[in-house]
């Protein structure tokens, strides 16, 4: 049962310009530290005696049954305090968020190239590392399935393949005037979040256990750990101050590291630091699914899709992991911004021996964008249209053409008034003509220009995930303290909801203190995921702020004479008539009261519901919107290219922060941008992954951004749903912006010769020039 | 074991490493500066980027023993005495060059060593060429851009700092 905490009417709700401290572009709460090296992450904390750190042993085959693991060489290494195999885990083998799947050492069955295996904890981690590599570990090797075309031909599934419609699809088809067929690759992609990742356990009294761990979701981490102790929830509490990046590759991938160290601790009494490096990292976590859609359209003369059908084949890995919901995203975002009339969308979710894939920022809904974006491209070159206007021809209606393949209306559409707006600003129109001009007169240097648009639902898929609780307390002196259940890394989520405290007391934002989010002080939360953490948080924030709020008003109220409402707070005051008393004033006259400064407060998202089976429902709270221009230039003999100009339009809501909300949206393109060009996972016919380290996968480096790089918020965004302050989520919106950069290389390509074109992503310049080529008929 | 005498923030050190030792590990383990990070243990981050003798250095590229009798700066010997910020620093606070801040400590410490070795001016294209040995998965390397470009003058004592 939700209760909702007391929030004060809607009317209250202030659009920014009435806004003191949120909605202002306040600098990253710990900006300070960061720039001076003061930060800590967690490999940055002072080292508790005795520390141990752990290595982990990798497996080398994809896929093989073990038939020798004897660590008793390692154990009798030198500086050796532990060594632990499936067989030690006094509770449950396994970290799987979801569903099982996931062991936590590989018990008798290896299923991928760098599956876990065992761990040793030593004084150093160069003894740990040599002792785990004189362990005898002998395999069987068994055939491995390695791509999605095998394991679709196998039927090699980690969950039931899903299907969603709405109208008759193949009717459709079937009747429709013109009909195109295509398949598009859409490649994975690595995290490579700065900071690798870490965990460090410590053990306390009663064998409780302490674990820093650089996770999103520490809740999980705290369940999963107790899970694999066979200890009770609240024998271990897990903290996390601050991420150095995530991206979704600590939402579930964190735990392992967690379980692994605390489980050494356990064993051996002594602290036990876990972390990776960078090589191990990359071959041991999830990454985003790799795709293979096939589709088949239906459309007029003018470009409108009369019908369509998807298949969409996402590459889950060895475990089903978070796949569920991330291949159902894929289908809820297979429509983008466009209405499809008569659709229907078939998930497979295959089943591979390779890494379990996992959350990446879109969490599968860039990967069905980029399968309807390449269907308009392709219906507008079969007409001969600019694909601008095919787009548009297809986006969703404001009063008709509304309703998405899941049933849920779309009522806050403001994409045509930002294409519009977008178009004119980057001079769309004209540079088009500029480009046609040069590419006639160029013949081997070709530019491409491309804008799409982004409409991404919000909230989490997952209904009861929808929650947020915080706990703030008022000091006598004004201060304040504030947790809540989002943790940091980087997306300036604290700044964020510390600006909403502040705004909700009328207090400096230098007077709130948010500090390291802990099971402890705020129990049972989501992941800081997708891209809910200020929405969920913020309100949960607002909602205890108000609690405390009022019980203050209602002590001065009285020793004023005046109603409890009438009491405005700002400034660092309160504020009624002639009255006036400073807010830390009030504190101590609230305090003196005998009434309480400390409360917690809960969020509930509202509206939100969805048939799993049926795929129907309204699972979003609201949609985020924006779009993006890309230009290019491409060298058609060697396939190298580089971005000329970007200029990118979106829609923040009522922008809780604006500074840190355009470095989301800067940081979101150059990510997605890197995923569709540049950024290559190769894995060998034995299923390792080759490209382990920043040497072999190629993620943007300054020299790939583009020097003209011109973003904006949308001035008109305003969420029409109460969201905070009725700004709206800006976590992964952004990323998908990155498409405009792989459609202007299809444009490129396009200019050399005639139809549709067939490029795969990562457009890396490899691909680039086999598709120059394939056109060119050479 | 190899003894290694250097110079650290200004302060003189002398420590025992094995010759295998890299000098990111003499700092953060040995010295306790984690200020300097290691993003990729393999040369190609810059986030453990210091200055030996006043270049910029990724020291997870250099043994501890090379920087014997050398003169180090690490990101938390770039502040005053008084806690003011370099102007670097600054500018990166200013400018939002950050989010997750992992890689903003080599960020910074290659930042000032380019602008150090540009006294006559520099160009926006200059610092995205220098700054290519830096990787930031978070930013989008925009504000980096702009907090390098904004350090300059102060830095070269062009316009007074504030
Ligand atoms: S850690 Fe030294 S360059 Fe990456
Ligand atoms: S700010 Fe996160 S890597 Fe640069």
């Amino acid at each position: 049962m939700n209760v909702i905490a007391p929030i004060t009417p809607d009317s209250e709700i202030l659009h920014p310009r009435g806004l003191r401290v949120a909605g202002h572009s306040a600098a990253q709460d710990s900006a300070r530290k960061q720039v001076a090296g003061e930060a800590l992450y967690i490999d940055d904390m002072p080292e508790p005696r005795d520390l141990l750190h752990a290595y982990i042993r990798l497996s080398d085959h994809a896929h093989a049954r073990i038939v020798k693991l004897d660590v008793s060489a390692a154990a009798a290494s030198l500086g050796v305090a532990a060594v632990l195999t499936a067989r030690d885990v006094p509770g449950v083998n396994d970290v799987g968020p979801a569903f099982p799947g996931d062991p936590i050492f590989a018990d008798g069955l290896v299923e991928y190239a760098g599956q876990s295996v065992f761990a040793v904890a030593a004084d150093s981690i160069a003894l740990a590392r040599q002792a785990a590599m004189r362990a005898v570990l002998e395999y069987e090797p068994l055939p491995p399935v390695l791509t999605i075309r095998e394991a679709l031909a196998q039927q090699f599934f980690v969950l039931p393949s899903q299907k969603m419609q709405r109208g008759d699809a193949a009717a459709a088809l079937a009747a429709a005037p013109q009909r195109l067929q295509g398949r598009i690759v859409v490649g994975g992609q690595e995290h490579f979040y700065l900071e690798g990742q870490i965990a460090m356990a410590v053990p306390g009294e009663d064998h409780d256990i302490k674990v820093y761990s650089s996770t999103q979701h520490p809740t999980e981490v705290q369940h999963l750990v107790a899970r694999a102790l066979a200890v009770p929830d609240h024998a271990v509490i897990c903290e996390t101050r601050r991420m150095g990046g995530a991206f979704g590759g600590k939402e579930s991938q964190a735990s392992l590291y967690a379980a692994i160290a605390a489980l050494l601790a356990a064993k051996t009494g002594r602290p036990v630091k876990l972390r990776l490096d960078r090589d191990d990292d990359m071959k041991l976590t999830g990454k985003r699914h790799d795709f293979e859609i096939e589709w088949d359209v239906g459309f007029d003369a003018t470009g409108r899709i009369t019908g369509i059908a998807f298949m969409l084949a996402g590459n889950c890995g060895m475990s089903p992991d978070l796949s569920g919901a991330i291949n159902d995203r894929a289908m809820f975002h297979s429509d983008n911004a466009y209405y499809l009339d008569a659709v229907s969308i078939v998930s497979h979710r295959c089943k591979t021996h390779t890494v379990s894939n996992t959350a990446f920022r879109g969490f599968g809904g860039p990967q069905g964008m980029v399968g309807i974006e390449a269907v308009m491209d392709a219906i507008a070159r079969h007409l001969k249209r600019d694909p601008l206007q095919v787009r548009r021809r297809n986006f969703y209606g404001k009063r008709d053409r509304n309703i998405t393949p899941y049933h849920m209306t779309v009522e806050d559409n403001v994409i045509p008034e930002i294409v519009a707006e977008l178009a004119r600003t980057s001079e769309y129109a004209k540079r088009r003509q500029e480009i046609a001009a040069f590419n006639a007169g160029s013949p081997w240097v070709k530019r491409g220009l491309a804008l799409t648009p982004v409409k991404f639902g919000i909230s989490f898929t997952l209904t009861r995930m929808n929650q947020a609780g915080a706990l703030l307390h008022v000091y006598t002196d004004g201060s304040v303290m504030l947790n809540h259940g989002g943790t940091e890394m980087g997306q300036g989520l604290f700044t964020k909801v510390a600006q909403v405290a502040a705004e909700e007391f009328g207090i400096d934002l230098d007077r709130v203190k948010i500090t390291a989010t802990t099971t402890e002080k705020v129990p049972n939360t989501s992941p800081t995921a997708a891209s809910s953490g200020s929405d969920l948080n913020g309100k949960a924030a607002q909602a205890a702020a108000r609690i405390i709020r009022e019980r203050i008003a209602k002590v001065i109220a009285k020793q004023w004479g005046v109603a409890a409402g009438d009491i405005v707070f700002r400034d660092g005051e309160l504020r009624c008539g002639p009255h006036a008393m400073r807010f830390s004033e009030a504190a101590k006259h609230t305090h003196a009261a005998r009434v309480s400064l400390s409360s917690t407060g809960y969020y509930a998202t509202p509206k939100i519901h969805y048939d799993t089976k049926l795929h129907q429902g309204r699972p979003f709270y609201y949609f985020a919107y924006g779009a993006s221009v890309s230009e290019v230039e491409v060298d058609t003999l060697t396939g190298e290219y580089r971005l000329r100009r970007v200029d990118i339009l979106h829609d923040a809501g009522a922008s809780l922060n604006p500074a840190l909300d355009l470095g989301q949206i800067e940081g979101g393109y150059v990510q997605g941008m890197g995923w569709l060009t540049t950024e290559e996972l190769w894995w060998d016919a034995q299923g390792r992954l080759r490209t382990h380290a920043p040497s072999t996968y190629k993620i943007p480096a300054v020299g790939d951004v583009p020097q003209d790089f011109r973003v904006a918020l949308w001035k008109r965004g305003r969420n029409r749903e109460n969201a905070i302050y009725r700004s709206k989520a800006v976590g992964e919106p952004p990323l998908m912006h990155g498409i405009s950069a792989f459609q202007a290389l299809v444009d490129a390509v396009a200019s050399c010769g005639e139809g549709v074109v067939q490029l795969d992503a990562p457009a890396t310049p490899e691909r680039v020039l086999m598709a120059i080529a394939a056109r060119r008929g050479g | 074991m190899p003894q290694v005498t250097l110079t650290v923030n200004g302060k003189t050190a002398s420590v025992e490493v094995e010759g295998r030792t890299l000098l990111v590990e003499l700092l953060r383990d040995k010295l306790g500066l984690t200020g300097t990070h290691v993003g990729c243990d393999t040369s190609q981050c810059g986030a453990c980027v210091v200055h030996v003798d006043g270049k910029a250095v990724k020291s997870c590229t250099m043994l501890a023993v090379q920087a014997n009798g050398a003169a180090v700066t690490t990101i938390e010997g770039l502040a005053a005495a008084d806690g003011t910020l370099h102007p670097m620093q600054e500018a990166f606070r200013e400018n939002h060059a950050l989010q997750c801040g992992f890689c903003t400590p080599g960020m910074v410490m290659s930042a000032i060593d380019i602008v150090a070795t540009h006294p006559d001016g520099l160009s926006e294209a200059e610092i995205r060429h220098c700054l290519e040995g830096n990787l930031c998965r978070c930013t989008g390397y925009h504000n980096i851009v702009k907090a390098v470009s904004a350090a300059w003058p102060v830095m070269h004592g062009k316009v007074a700092a504030e």
